[in-house]
């Protein structure tokens, strides 16, 4: 086996009491911080964008570019504002981290905002999960007794407060824009950019919104050095990440390994899909991210190899199908989620995705009409690059790899209900097809 | 703001106390609509018309505004909630691996469909979106706690215990479940003391770790710690990363015998660096951690760190202060949708 994995941020979960701050000191923690604050906010920038790190909460922006896009300090606030708004279908990683080891974030939270210059940080958490709110919470009044958030961080002179927020239900807020206008207490609906968040963002001043695991990655980035970072994964997708795979796989779970491993890789080590079965289609990073299939096994799992093979590296969400399952009613319930989160700002999308659910319903009940496929095609052409942010375009996705992987699926559901190809039971845990 | 006076002196003043206390969270005091909803909710286990008023009132806004950030967000009910709110996840994944059929005999079991509450008040059904546990599914949350890999037996043996009253504990959350009030009060920003029950991380989430720990994988060893600048810093961190406040942690590189670290034996004298069982030292380079980057095909065709993909934005940036000559880059989606 090429890859082995490489466990940075789950590595302290199988500690007792992970979360509190005294085990996560134990094996290493703060170190990182109090490293970062012996140096320059430029360097530790500069350190970052050598790293390569590249946003671990989707687009795969360069984190340390992000960072220096902010303009000077002009005496006026910046914010860092973290995005743990997790709930892109399948991602299912920052969730484990931050309830196992949220000093991971808080430190990199510490770091990131002495890097930027910004004194007061939030966190935007979903709010569909209590007991992560209540363990942030908690990680936030340690970390502030201990000296290591609040004022005059460590002796240094420099100030932070951080402020945990939990948000109310809603996809949209995981886009960044969308996530500022929920944060200043109103609907959360993306806005036009420019301008950008780092020139007007939270209250219109600078700020840096990021990812739970990328933050959380700062503090190993600041411990190591560029050079420990790039000398995992791939030469432009440095580093490590969590790779959550889910479905129809043996031992589902979270797998931390350098960018780069393949999902062959990875299902050998989940113990392949489940007995009796073969693999069908996956997404590679969520409902968003076109989905593929058996001959895409050996593609590293880099921003540039997925994309080569036509989706995206996105969260690394890998979501596992075998062969009992019907893509036409996959697609479906992802065009309901869609057309539910759609926050109805712009037309393409909030009707597209309306009229995308009738006809995926119908052919779901094998009673579409002739034309239906390239109905489908001609909705999610109008709605993709058409949308006001990414929604749109993810909502598109998965009908238009479905199509292009399974179109007779889709054909078949002009006289076949998707319920009488793939019988549904066969393909749940507990059904006939289950192990 | 004459809705207001719906609650009783002392309630309002209670409130009004909670809602100054999350205004003074944030910079601005609209930040605290969100937080304060869930106040609300805490209270009279919907988003009410007096809480609205009284939102509106704190917050110098009009009814109108609050109602119309009210009614976007799924978690704020519009009518009085069961005590607990049981979701059952029928996003794609969970569906396929069951929980469709777990939501269909928990509905044909209560009597009850989606948003719909159960005569005695007790369950409020719901389909939920993925809600990031997608390696247990399928997955049912009650007031927002996990309950991971369910079944539809299972479910029904949960609903019916919390119907009688019982303390149910979740899977991965708090030693029980607690209210819907209870856990709008938390979700609004106030602790109830609950955040060290439960587990760490359940046994999906160590999937991987279980199986580095077995196979003596660990990430590249991490540079021992540079000598601490003069001055830099000083009570907690001068000498080693332990250090600190806990007695126990204190000891050194030298084999630090924290029982939290059992699982791991020996070895932790570099923190980070461990994880190979009985490893004194990360000498004899495991199977292969440390591994050379890949080569890849395309490597080199594209500058470095070009962002790809329709998760990125369409128009072309200027915004930014200063756009690199070569690569104009936009500071956008990190987390463009998740």
């Amino acid at each position: 086996m090429a890859t082995t994995l490489a466990p940075v941020l789950t590595d302290t979960l199988d500690a007792a009491r992970s979360w509190r701050l005294d085990t996560y000191r134990a094996h290493g923690g703060y170190e990182g911080l109090r490293r970062a604050l012996t140096q320059s906010p430029a360097t530790l920038v500069e350190t970052v964008k050598a790293s390569g790190l590249r946003g671990r909460g989707g687009a795969g922006f360069p984190t340390g570019l992000k960072w220096s896009f902010l303009p000077r300090p002009d005496g006026g606030p910046r914010y860092l504002v973290v995005n743990a708004d997790e709930s892109e279908p399948g991602t299912c990683k920052d969730i484990p981290i931050m309830l196992g080891n949220p000093h991971a974030l808080i430190e990199g939270v510490v770091i990131t905002s002495y890097a930027i210059g910004s004194h007061h940080a939030f966190i935007y958490l979903r709010g569909e999960v209590v007991h992560v709110y209540r363990r942030l919470l908690a990680a936030v009044d340690e970390a502030r007794a201990a000296g290591l958030v609040g004022e005059d961080v460590l002796g240094s002179g420099f100030d932070l407060e951080i402020t945990v927020h939990a948000g109310a239900g809603a996809y949209i807020c995981g886009e960044e824009t969308a996530l500022l206008d929920s944060l200043e207490g109103r609907r959360g609906q993306p806005r036009l950019k420019p301008p950008f968040p780092a020139v007007a963002g939270l209250y219109a001043r600078p700020t840096v919104v990021n990812n739970v695991e990328s933050i959380a990655s700062v503090p190993s980035i600041v411990r190591g050095g560029a050079d420990w970072f790039t000398s995992m994964g791939t030469p432009r997708s440095a580093g490590f990440g969590l790779f959550s795979l889910s479905g129809h796989v043996t031992r589902p779970g979270q797998y931390e390994a350098p960018l780069g491993i393949t999902l062959r890789e990875l299902l050998d080590m989940a113990g392949g899909v489940r007995e009796g079965h073969e693999l069908k289609f996956w997404t590679p990073g969520g409902s968003s991210t076109p989905i593929l299939t058996a001959e895409h096994l050996d593609v590293p799992l880099d921003y540039e190899a997925v994309a080569g093979a036509g989706s995206m590296l996105a969260t690394r969400a890998l979501q596992i199908f075998d062969e009992t399952t019907s893509v036409v009613r996959c697609v479906s319930r992802w065009i309901d989620f869609y057309a539910h989160e759609s926050c109805g700002k712009c037309t393409p999308c909030r009707e597209g995705t309306y009229w995308l659910k009738q006809v995926m319903h119908r052919l779901e009940a094998g009673k579409g009409a002739p034309g239906d496929v390239e109905l489908l095609l001609d909705v999610s052409s109008s709605i993709f690059g058409r949308s006001f942010c990414a929604l749109g375009d993810a909502a598109a996705t998965p009908v238009q790899s479905g199509i292009k992987h399974f179109r007779d699926e889709f054909e078949a559901g002009m006289h076949t209900p998707a319920w009488e190809l793939f019988p549904y039971q066969a393909s749940s845990v507990f059904g006939v097809g289950a192990r | 703001m004459t809705a207001t006076t719906a609650y009783d002196a002392a309630t309002a003043a209670r409130l009004r106390a909670d809602a100054d206390r999350i205004v003074a969270r944030y910079p601005q005091a609209r930040s605290a609509l969100l937080p304060m909803l869930h106040l609300v909710q805490s209270e009279d286990g919907y988003v009410s018309p007096r809480g609205i008023a009284l939102c509106a009132d704190v917050l110098e806004l009009t009814a109108a505004e609050v109602s119309a950030v009210a009614t976007f967000y799924s978690q704020y009910k519009r009518h009085p909630n069961g005590t607990y709110t049981v979701g059952v996840c029928t996003n794609t994944l969970c569906a396929v691996m069951g929980g469709d059929e777990i939501f269909e005999r928990l509905a044909d079991h209560l009597g009850v469909g989606h948003d719909e509450t159960t005569s005695d008040g007790a369950i409020t059904l719901e389909r939920v979106e993925c809600n990031a546990a997608c390696d247990y599914a399928p997955v049912v949350m009650v007031n927002w706690e996990f309950f991971d890999e369910q079944t539809p037996a299972g479910a029904i043996d949960v609903v019916e215990r919390l119907r009688a009253g019982e303390d149910v504990a979740p899977t991965r959350g708090a030693a029980k479940v607690c209210t819907f009030k209870e856990v709008s009060r938390v979700l609004a920003g106030f602790s109830d003391g609950r955040a060290d029950e439960g587990v760490g991380a359940g046994p999906r989430t160590l999937e991987g770790l279980r199986l580095a720990r077995e196979k003596g994988w660990t990430a590249p060893e991490l540079p021992a710690p540079a000598p601490p600048a003069p001055g830099a810093t000083k009570p907690a961190a001068a000498t080693k990363p332990a250090a600190a406040t806990k007695p126990a942690a204190v000891a050194k590189p030298a084999a630090v015998a924290k029982p939290a670290a059992v699982a791991k034996p020996a070895a932790v004298a570099k923190p980070a660096a461990v994880a190979k069982p009985a490893g004194e030292q990360p000498a004899p380079a495991p199977a292969k951690a440390p591994r050379a980057p890949r080569p890849r095909a395309e490597a080199g065709s594209v500058p470095p760190g070009k962002p790809q993909s329709g998760a990125e934005p369409k128009q072309p940036g200027k915004a930014d202060a200063k756009p690199r000559s070569a690569t104009r880059k936009r500071p956008t989606t990190d987390g463009e949708k998740d």
